[in-house]
């Protein structure tokens, strides 16, 4: 039966996220976006949260909480609308976790889930990106060859967050009977960490290119064992990317809303303008559209139907129109959307992000 | 809980109008639409047996009635459009005239208005609100209604009145004509008549040619000292200081929006469903989630026609949910329609396109889905009248600060 109320659970959880979101993420965005880091209150702050921990399983130290990809929507929904940047950095452990949780085999449950259930933040990542122009999501050009009981990782990704401190990273790359998933840990040899990357958006999260040159990591750490059916991993990353994209617009909307009916033009606030509150009618409905086109996804996701169509769709609809409605936002606030003292312009960029970065399954 | 799936009772009822749809829309689709003013009658009559007493939006709310009657309304109105959209307004039923009454009209009204619904043979309701001189601006009314002895005396024109040659000339059905009691008190004075089929001095003087939805009569209305009884006025007589009688009225269109967004679905589904079964007999698929550079203009196209046309549908059935579920939908009625009105303009014009001169030829139905489309940006609110209703409950903004 049709229903578009959340349940009173996930109501909860989307109102604690809104409250860390208004009071600590927004409050850290701007500065966190110039100096390139994050600040530690928010790391503390955002892991007591129980972001990571709360779909581990108890046994290894988790909450136990069942992982809902709906929930993981509202929740980053909520997160994104604080800042993006920080909620991805917050959330990174789970690129690691959610996999593990989903589709690892009950040894690869209980040899990594453990560190990511302590009292601090922990890094975890995963390398789904390639440095190219023509990356091909369905086609990775980074190769798992098996050899005897190992795999040989060989290739060149991007856009790894958190890779420098990550405990381990999850590597997506084209294994001979298809994608594939490998734990590979710190410190492995021919895994090289490099440079920090310098992006234009979504610059505090750290992120990092990272070169696999004949990594060796044993058959068990493949994702599921002998391996695991990864549409859905991919899918629910594309859910996540049109949630983050319908939180930032809402941040965007909310911002050039409040600024259109404070500021003045020719003896009446410029909301009061057709030209403006008409740009502002469509950016609410088109923030209620991707929203409820994320949610649809997300709900057949979690019954445990195929999605992709659904996913794709949404992904493209809300990455797309984030774009234009965080560009809509810079506009309504004209000279002063530029001007890096309001966070329009932030919003902006982070948005153009959403396009770019891929295999995001954090929900 | 968040569910996107239709009740079994909803499926039903999906199915059945599907069928409906197929077997006897289809059809006849282009006979009617070339053939613009004569009716058909077979099945005219047909729906009205099946259909009838069904009024279409705001119907009366019966307590026993089922928890999903505005979302099932705008599935069912989905498939008749996605048959035909100008077969689909021409059905014989209580309609928008049968709206107002239910939402606005007291019990003996209901009774004496609604109950005709059925019998042998088909009733019309219709409303007419629009005048040659407005028509968004629907305060600015100069049809009077002028109170004689126990007669309300209505003068003035009124055009664009969807089926109002069926409901004042051709059925024993009735026209809800508004009209000013008093043109100083601006909206305050705007209130509603019934003026049922064959009154003397309501005549249908014009039935115009359109673009689209030509099996459709939208007819001109002139009322010439046209006198109705006073228990026909719909709600209170009196003037009252404020315009909130006024809003009353214009509540009707939070149930009315959803179903034509729901319209304004089917007929963009119809085409996109026409387009991609035309593709893939071609053998070529639509590739989801291939690489960007790789996908072609054409899988670009169809995708953005789906993803537009879904989130069309989901804002319609949270616009129907709502109401079903006793909130007030004002904001997403109006967000549904203006996003469903240009989402399915835009897809019905892009799916002639992409069918080359197939599209554009009249051997095929998309020309005619594309003409058909149009009307839906258009009436129950134009685009833009409904962002200004978004804009004003999004700012907070009464209709005096933002006009």
């Amino acid at each position: 039966m049709v229903n578009f109320k959340p349940t009173d659970e996930q109501e909860l959880i989307r109102e604690t996220m809104a409250g860390f979101a208004r009071e600590v993420l927004r409050r850290h965005g701007r500065e966190a976006d110039e100096r390139n880091e994050v600040p530690d209150e928010v790391v503390q702050r955002g892991w007591e949260l129980g972001l990571v921990q709360a779909a581990i399983p108890e046994a290894f130290g988790g909450y136990g909480d069942t992982r809902s990809i709906l929930t993981g929507v509202l929740l980053t929904e909520e997160l994104a609308y604080g800042d993006a940047a920080l909620a991805l950095h917050l959330l990174a452990p789970r690129l690691l976790t959610i996999p593990l949780i989903v589709l690892g085999t009950e040894a690869q449950r209980a040899r990594w889930l453990p560190a990511f259930a302590g009292s601090e933040f922990r890094a975890g990542s995963a390398a789904f990106v390639e440095p190219r122009w023509d990356f091909d999501a369905t086609a990775l050009a980074t190769r798992a060859e098996r050899r005897g009981t190992e795999y040989v990782l060989s290739g060149q990704k991007c856009l790894v967050p958190l890779a420098r401190d990550a405990e381990a990273i999850l590597v997506y790359a084209t294994a001979p009977d298809g994608l594939g998933a490998f734990v590979v840990e710190r410190g492995s040899a021919g895994l090289t960490v490099g440079e920090r990357e310098k992006n234009m958006g979504i610059k505090a999260l750290a992120t990092y290119p990272v070169t696999l040159q004949d990594v060796r990591v044993p058959a068990e750490n493949r994702l599921g064992g002998d391996g695991a059916d990864l549409q859905r991993l991919v899918d629910a990353s594309r859910v996540a990317i049109a949630a983050l994209a319908v939180g930032l617009s809402r941040a965007a909307f909310d911002y050039a809303r409040d600024y259109a009916k404070e500021r003045r033009a020719f003896g009446v606030a410029i909301a009061q303008k057709q030209a403006v509150a008409f740009k502002l009618a469509n950016m609410a409905i088109e923030i209620d559209a991707m929203r409820l086109l994320a949610w649809e996804a997300a709900w057949k996701l979690d019954r445990g139907e195929a999605a992709t169509r659904e996913s794709v769709l949404a992904k493209d609809y809300a990455s797309r129109t984030a774009l234009s409605i965080t560009d809509d936002a810079v506009q309504v606030l004209g000279g002063h959307g530029y001007i890096r003292e309001h966070p329009v312009e932030l919003w902006l960029r982070n948005a153009r992000g959403l396009t770019t970065f891929d295999g995001l399954a954090i929900v | 809980m968040i569910d996107f799936e239709l009740s079994e009772g909803v499926q039903n009822v999906q199915r059945m109008v599907h069928a409906v749809a197929e077997q006897m829309m289809r059809p006849i689709a282009r006979e009617y639409d070339e053939r613009e003013h004569e009716k058909p009658w077979d099945f005219l009559r047909t729906m009205w047996q099946v259909s009838h007493a069904n009024p279409i939006g705001g119907g009366e709310r019966r307590k026993d009635g089922p928890a999903e009657r505005n979302l099932a309304m705008c599935v069912s109105i989905e498939e008749l459009s996605w048959g035909d959209a100008g077969l689909y307004l021409s059905i014989p039923n209580a309609g928008l005239g049968g709206a107002a009454v239910a939402a606005a009209g007291t019990p003996e009204q209901k009774e004496r208005f609604l109950s005709r619904f059925s019998g042998d043979e088909p009733k019309w309701a219709a409303m007419a609100i629009t005048e040659p001189g407005c028509g968004s601006d629907s305060s600015a009314i100069q049809t009077t209604a002028v109170r004689d002895g126990d007669h309300w005396v209505l003068n003035g024109t009124k055009i664009f009145c969807t089926s109002g040659l069926m409901a004042a000339e051709k059925s024993e059905g009735f026209v809800v004509v508004w009209a000013t009691v008093d043109r100083s008190a601006g909206r305050a004075g705007i209130k509603a008549f019934v003026v049922e089929a064959g009154t003397p001095g309501m005549y249908v003087t014009k039935v115009e040619n359109k673009l689209g939805i030509r099996a459709s009569d939208t007819a001109t209305l002139v009322f010439e000292d046209c006198r109705v009884p006073l228990a026909n006025i719909l709600g209170s007589p009196e003037v009252p200081k404020t315009s909130e009688g006024f809003k009353g009225v214009m509540a009707t269109f939070d149930a009315t929006r959803p179903i034509v967004a729901a319209s304004a679905i089917g007929v963009g589904r119809a085409a996109l469903d026409f387009v991609k079964a035309t593709l893939a007999e071609h053998g070529i698929t639509i590739r989801y989630g291939a690489s960007p550079h790789t996908l072609t203009a054409l899988e670009r196209d169809v995708m953005d026609m789906e993803a537009q046309l879904e989130a069309a549908r989901l804002l319609t059935w949270r616009a129907a949910w709502m109401m079903d579920n006793g909130m007030r939908n004002n904001l997403e009625a109006s967000m549904a329609k203006a996003k469903a009105g240009l989402a399915v303009t835009l897809i019905t014009q892009k799916a002639v396109e992409l069918l080359g001169p197939l599209g554009y030829s009249r051997q095929l139905l998309l020309e005619k889905w594309m003409r058909d489309a149009k009307i839906n940006d258009i009436f129950e609110g134009t685009q833009q009248i409904n962002q200004l209703i978004v804009a004003r409950r999004i700012l907070g903004y009464s209709s005096k600060e933002l006009s």
